[in-house]
């Protein structure tokens, strides 16, 4: 074959659709991709395949109606989603809450964000290949704090736990020492997730240096929570605007150094570590007294509006909610985090090769039950 | 770090842009229309450095469209809240994406549940609803066959 022939060859780009239905897309998200061979050189994302109007919903219930669709935005920390509501309410309403309310909030929060966390370093670790093992360790772990809630609060899922005005009951007899047992039991496997995993060789090999955020990049596209703090900002709306009992509560805000895949996965591990921290503290400084404060099941609130944002599991979790002195909310809008953490895939993953969009997508812990809302 | 108290930052921007009015109530700046361009990319440099937008979304108050954006800067530590009152019959508003990149994302979700077209944006299209959806579903005199509003209790 003669040589001067070859070099008209070219490789054609080449569209491929990841999703909706894709075991490693977190859910429901359709990627279109276009590929170099296999470098990813553009993607658009469409999302929506979730979306429930809940925002529309919302204006069709009473304030305490609209409590357990926050269990479906993000479904595996319903606690959050339900403090993130219940404290926007309460803001609007300018109602104190009992100390004993603040601190049962602190720690199904606490503890939610570890079983929301245990998931996403599960399902991480599952898409970059490590089939199944570490996954299910992490689902041993989360039945533990599932089995938890379900002897709060009834539910293993979507709890309706947060009240407006408190909590729905107060703590079953006996539960601080099965906490207590949990904490003893967590420590140690949080290192073992750490000479399994963390520094496991080909672990870093598929996840170190992937998907570099930069802090300016990260700050820009108004990502949040853990994602920000790998990039290495140290901002945690628990610290910065501090609601209900965190200022009484001693915890650091991990951070990472290169914002890329594996600093993302590092600061969720040691995020851990701070919740069962603050989970311990709020056990041991538990008041008693009654857990809520007789609200009244339908709430008429005065003409105004507020914005309350909370740390959730994923990020900042805002809640703006317009009355209009009825009983219903006139408008509510919910800020997701996932939804801006999402927004900039597309910038992290072109120049990568396709294997690595799963990793970065994984590394982000998005949602789409809070992206599509 | 001690935080600039909102006056602070209210009397800032008010040398600068004295068209500025404080909303009673809520403490948002209300901005004219076509300042806004201008107003965020003061907003955005130094010394006010509001480096992060962090939420845009609009309210349905019948006589008007209001815009709502959240601002944040994280590395002031400081927060402020703009509003821009629209007619609802001239819905056309300057886009930030060119200011903020989180605006793109969100100003198309504005977009899709209120019919708010931002000029200068680089991709709007729908996003949470499908692409060939009629209607802005979060304004309050939208209707649809399938939605029943629940009685008021």
């Amino acid at each position: 074959m003669n040589m001067s022939q070859t070099k008209d060859i070219r490789t054609e780009e080449f569209l491929i659709n990841m999703g909706p239905q894709h075991p490693s897309t977190h859910g429901v998200l359709f990627l279109e991709v276009k590929l170099d061979g296999e470098i990813v050189v553009d993607c658009t994302t469409h999302i929506g395949y979730l979306h429930r109007s809940m925002e529309k919903i919302a204006e069709n219930r009473t304030y305490t109606q609209f409590i357990p669709f926050t269990d479906r935005i993000d479904y595996v920390a319903s606690m959050n989603n339900n403090l993130g509501y219940v404290t926007a309410v309460e803001k609007l309403m300018n109602l104190e809450v009992p100390e004993r309310a603040k601190y049962i909030r602190v720690i199904v929060a606490e503890l939610n964000r570890i079983a929301s966390h245990l998931i996403g370093i599960g399902t991480f670790a599952q898409d970059l290949g490590a089939f199944a093992t570490p996954l299910f360790y992490c689902f041993r772990e989360r039945e533990k704090i599932i089995d938890i809630f379900d002897r709060i609060c009834g539910n293993r899922l979507t709890y309706n736990y947060m009240r407006i005005g408190g909590v729905q009951f107060d703590l079953p007899k006996g539960i601080d020492e099965t906490i207590k047992q949990f904490i003893a039991y967590m420590r140690p496997k949080l290192d073992d997730y750490d000479t399994l995993l963390t520094y496991n060789a080909i672990f870093l090999a598929r996840s170190k240096g992937i998907g570099v955020l930069p802090k300016s990049l990260a700050i820009d596209y108004s990502v949040s929570g853990p994602n920000l703090r790998a990039s290495g900002v140290r901002w945690d709306i628990r610290k910065e605007e501090p609601y209900l009992v965190y200022e009484k509560m001693e915890f650091d805000i991990p951070v990472g150094v290169n914002g890329d895949a594996w600093d993302r996965y590092k600061v969720r591990i040691e995020e851990m570590r701070q919740s069962l921290r603050i989970v311990e503290q709020a056990l041991g400084a538990l008041p008693e007294g009654d857990p809520t404060v007789k609200a009244g099941r339908i709430q008429k609130i005065a003409p105004g509006e507020a914005y309350m944002r909370t740390e959730n599991p994923r990020g900042e979790l805002g809640f703006y909610i317009v009355s209009d002195g009825s009983t219903y909310p006139y408008r509510l809008k919910i800020r997701a985090p996932s939804f801006s953490n999402l927004a900039l895939l597309p910038e992290l993953v072109k120049g990568l090769k396709v294997a690595d969009i799963i990793c970065v997508l994984g590394s982000l812990d998005i949602l789409m039950g809070e992206i599509d809302r | 770090m001690k935080k600039m108290r909102q006056d602070e930052i209210f009397a800032d921007i008010k040398a600068v842009f004295p068209e500025i009015q404080e909303e009673a109530g809520s403490g948002a700046a209300v901005i004219p229309k076509d300042l806004l361009l201008k107003v965020a990319r003061y907003l955005r440099g130094e010394p006010l450095a509001f480096d992060n937008l962090h939420c845009v979304t609009a309210i349905d108050r019948k006589e008007k469209i209001e815009m709502v954006y959240i601002l944040y800067s994280v590395s002031k530590r400081r927060a402020l809240t703009l509003k821009i009152y629209l007619s609802p019959e001239d819905l056309n508003i300057a886009s930030l994406a060119s200011v903020w990149r989180s605006a793109d994302w969100l100003e198309r979700e504005t977009y899709d549940m209120f019919g708010v077209v931002f000029s200068g944006h680089p991709d709007m299209r729908r996003i949470l609803n499908p692409y060939d959806w009629k209607g802005y579903p979060l304004r309050k005199d939208y209707t649809h066959p399938e939605f029943i509003p629940k009685p008021r209790l």
